[in-house]
């Protein structure tokens, strides 16, 4: 008898918690790893400052597609931006957050600089370029000591956001990899070994001596890996660099790109680096709940803002450019709409 | 004092209460029995049938040769099941190859040499090494083996034996670590502790009259093992051996991180290839809802479901055959 009392009022106290939680109206967001960091730090400090708090669920790019296009999220987040017949038929606004880029790192055995270009990382991968001595990487580096040694492409072997961006960027570089290989979160390397994740790939680098991998910018920055140099569409010699990324970035046509699907690979700016992607949200356009779908738009908002730049850029992401963020800020307000209404006014 | 009072009560009530619901429970009792039974099946049953359904459509894209198509390419949509289904169980072979010396000479020592003191920590230390969480096998084996495999292993192997023959072409290749061998050889260590386990079980099983008469014939250790231990419990050892294979099958995480994760199919030892589960953990979370690869992966997963079903169904048959 008494047990029950005890269990009828734990009961209330739970229900009463559960329900107390209900009402702050957390977001749920589901989709892309690569910029799962900064969304994960946004949403503690966006929790600090207005008590809404956010989950995001790190299961890939198809994964949160798959959730939103079935609304189990209140955003979808995705690396390689959705198609337009996909987006229109599953009635979703994609918009970008933050822009990350994809570095090459290498293992000499010895710390050599190194310059390396599109059409040489395509050859490389394809298995046509195989010593590090070959004559075309020794055009690149006039005067370094390059090693007679094997070379050994390793790649991710999960189909990730990265290797979309990085095939991307062979595909743009190199004609023959466009048509034998292409670009997708995963392909059929024609040579090489995988390793799962960011890594994993440097795990492989550095234990095998002649390897070449690529991971995104912010894991090599915070493990300190050994990056090379690229040359660019500009015939530029550029490093990784934020300043390089940021070029990138302010050379993308974002003017003529529909669902701000602009590519940021391969761009003609003299100083910017060539493997740079912008990372996307999926919002429904027609949010069943006007509410949740102004709290999401509400916590980007606040992202774009001079707080959630300091938070991306701590953790080596570039913030967009301003003038993206106001057109992204007008499409909020004149495409979602719940019942005819918009759900947010800037 | 209160806990103790209401546990009284409660014991109180359980007497006066045994009675009546005798009747009426036994009736529940084995109601709730059957069901737990029946769950099993239908659960089976659905997982089959989701997995096939799921897979269908891939399977009439790309007809029956589906099962041997070696051709993975998620960027033209065309998907065969041939690597994944040879890496699947080429890693398994050599798991078991690598295994069974070792679960042999195992069980052999802990049934018959082994002094007792040291019986006890050494079957205890294989039973924990079924313990070891799958990650974990992995992480090890891709920072710790792949870089010893690399550096001390393949490059004198593939230099002497590389060049011969025939079987050279099972040394090919640069030494990257990660492979077929070092996915095996994880995949040995991790079903050592289910087939030693069995091995023991078989040996014990072994009547002492039959070893003492041999014992007293004058045979050595050696010739009581070779001749009547391993004899008698032959058919049994058989299925210890492909249930360690059905292990083999369908392990994910440890494979994913040491087999090098290529959709190519070479015969070499040191090549990188793919297993069906491992595919299905790289590919996965990219595959989205309708697409032919997602149908191509659920098909790929009623291969596996197929094959460690053939696999352990024949180690039931002859684990219970015995003699």
């Amino acid at each position: 008898m008494k047990f029950a009392h005890i269990l009828g009022a734990a009961a209330l106290s739970f229900g009463a918690a559960f329900s107390g939680a209900a009402f702050a109206a957390d977001i749920n967001g589901a989709g892309a790893s690569f910029p799962a960091p900064v969304y994960q730090a946004w949403a503690a400090a966006y929790k600090e400052k207005t008590g809404t708090g956010l989950n995001y669920q790190s299961i890939g790019s198809g994964g949160g597609q798959n959730q939103i296009v079935n609304r189990t999220v209140d955003f979808g987040a995705s690396d390689a931006p959705m198609a337009d017949d996909k987006l229109e038929k599953a009635n979703l606004l994609q918009f970008p957050t933050v822009i990350g880029s994809v570095v090459a790192i290498v293992n000499l055995g010895e710390d050599v600089p190194l310059t390396l270009s599109g059409p040489i990382l395509a050859e490389i991968y394809q298995g046509k370029i195989t010593k590090w001595n070959d004559a075309k990487i020794a055009e690149l580096n006039k005067g370094a000591k390059l090693p007679d040694l094997a070379i050994v492409p390793v790649y991710r072997s999960d189909s990730s956001g990265t290797s979309f961006v990085f095939t991307s960027y062979l595909a743009s570089a190199s004609a023959d990899w466009k048509s034998n290989v292409g670009a997708a979160t995963s392909v059929q390397w024609p040579t090489g070994a995988g390793a799962k994740g960011n890594e994993g790939v440097a795990g492989t680098v550095k234990n095998t001596k002649g390897a070449v991998g690529y991971v995104e910018f912010i894991y090599a920055a915070a493990n300190k890996l050994a990056t090379t140099d690229l040359v660019n569409k500009a015939g530029k010699v550029v490093k990784p660099t934020v300043h390089n990324f940021m070029a990138a970035a302010g050379a993308a046509d974002w003017a003529h790109a529909k669902n701000f699907a602009a590519s940021m690979v391969d761009t003609a700016g003299e100083e910017a680096w060539p493997i740079v992607s912008a990372t996307y949200i999926l919002l429904p356009k027609n949010p069943t709940n006007a509410a949740q779908s102004a709290e999401v738009i509400k916590f980007f908002d606040w992202a774009y803002g001079p707080e959630g730049d300091a938070v991306a850029e701590k953790l080596h992401y570039i913030a967009l450019p301003n003038t993206v963020v106001e057109e992204v800020k007008k499409a909020w307000a004149s495409e979602v709409k719940a019942d005819g209404k918009a759900v947010w006014t800037n | 004092m209160d806990a103790t009072l209401s546990g009284t009560q409660a014991a109180q009530g359980l007497a006066t209460a045994r009675k009546p619901t005798g009747r009426v429970s036994d009736p529940i009792f084995v109601g709730l029995l059957w069901g737990c039974g029946i769950f099993v099946l239908v659960l089976l049953g659905l997982i089959i049938a989701m997995l096939f359904e799921g897979g269908l459509p891939a399977l009439r894209e790309f007809g029956i040769s589906f099962l041997w198509s070696t051709t993975w390419n998620p960027v033209t949509e065309r998907f065969g099941a041939g690597v994944m289904v040879f890496g699947t169980v080429f890693s398994a072979v050599i798991a078991v190859i690598v295994a069974l010396p070792l679960s042999f000479g195992i069980a052999f020592f802990l049934t018959e040499i082994a002094p007792g003191p040291l019986r006890r920590p050494i079957g205890v230390a294989v039973q924990l090494l079924a313990a070891v969480p799958s990650i974990i096998f992995g992480m090890w084996g891709f920072f710790v083996v792949v870089p010893l495999i690399a550096t001390y292993v393949q490059p004198p192997l593939i230099e002497w034996l590389g060049p011969i023959p025939l079987i050279g072409a099972l040394f090919q290749g640069p030494p990257l670590g990660a492979g077929m061998l070092t996915a095996g050889l994880i995949l040995a260590l991790m079903i050592l502790p289910f087939v030693t386990a069995m091995f023991v079980e078989v040996l014990e099983s072994v009547p002492p009259m039959l070893k003492e008469s041999a014992y007293g014939v004058g045979a050595t250790t050696y010739e009581v093992y070779r001749n009547v231990s391993v004899p008698y419990g032959r058919t049994a050892m058989v299925g210890a051996v492909m249930l360690g294979l059905g292990r083999a099958l369908g392990e994910t995480m440890a494979v994913t991180f040491v087999i090098g994760n290529a959709t190519r199919m070479s015969a070499s030892l040191f090549a990188p290839g793919a297993t069906i589960a491992s595919t299905i953990a790289n590919e996965f979370p990219e595959a989205s809802i309708g697409s032919l690869k997602l149908q191509a992966l659920l098909q790929l997963g009623f291969i596996l479901f197929v094959i460690s079903f053939i696999v352990l169904a024949l180690s039931r048959m002859l684990v219970r055959t015995k003699g």
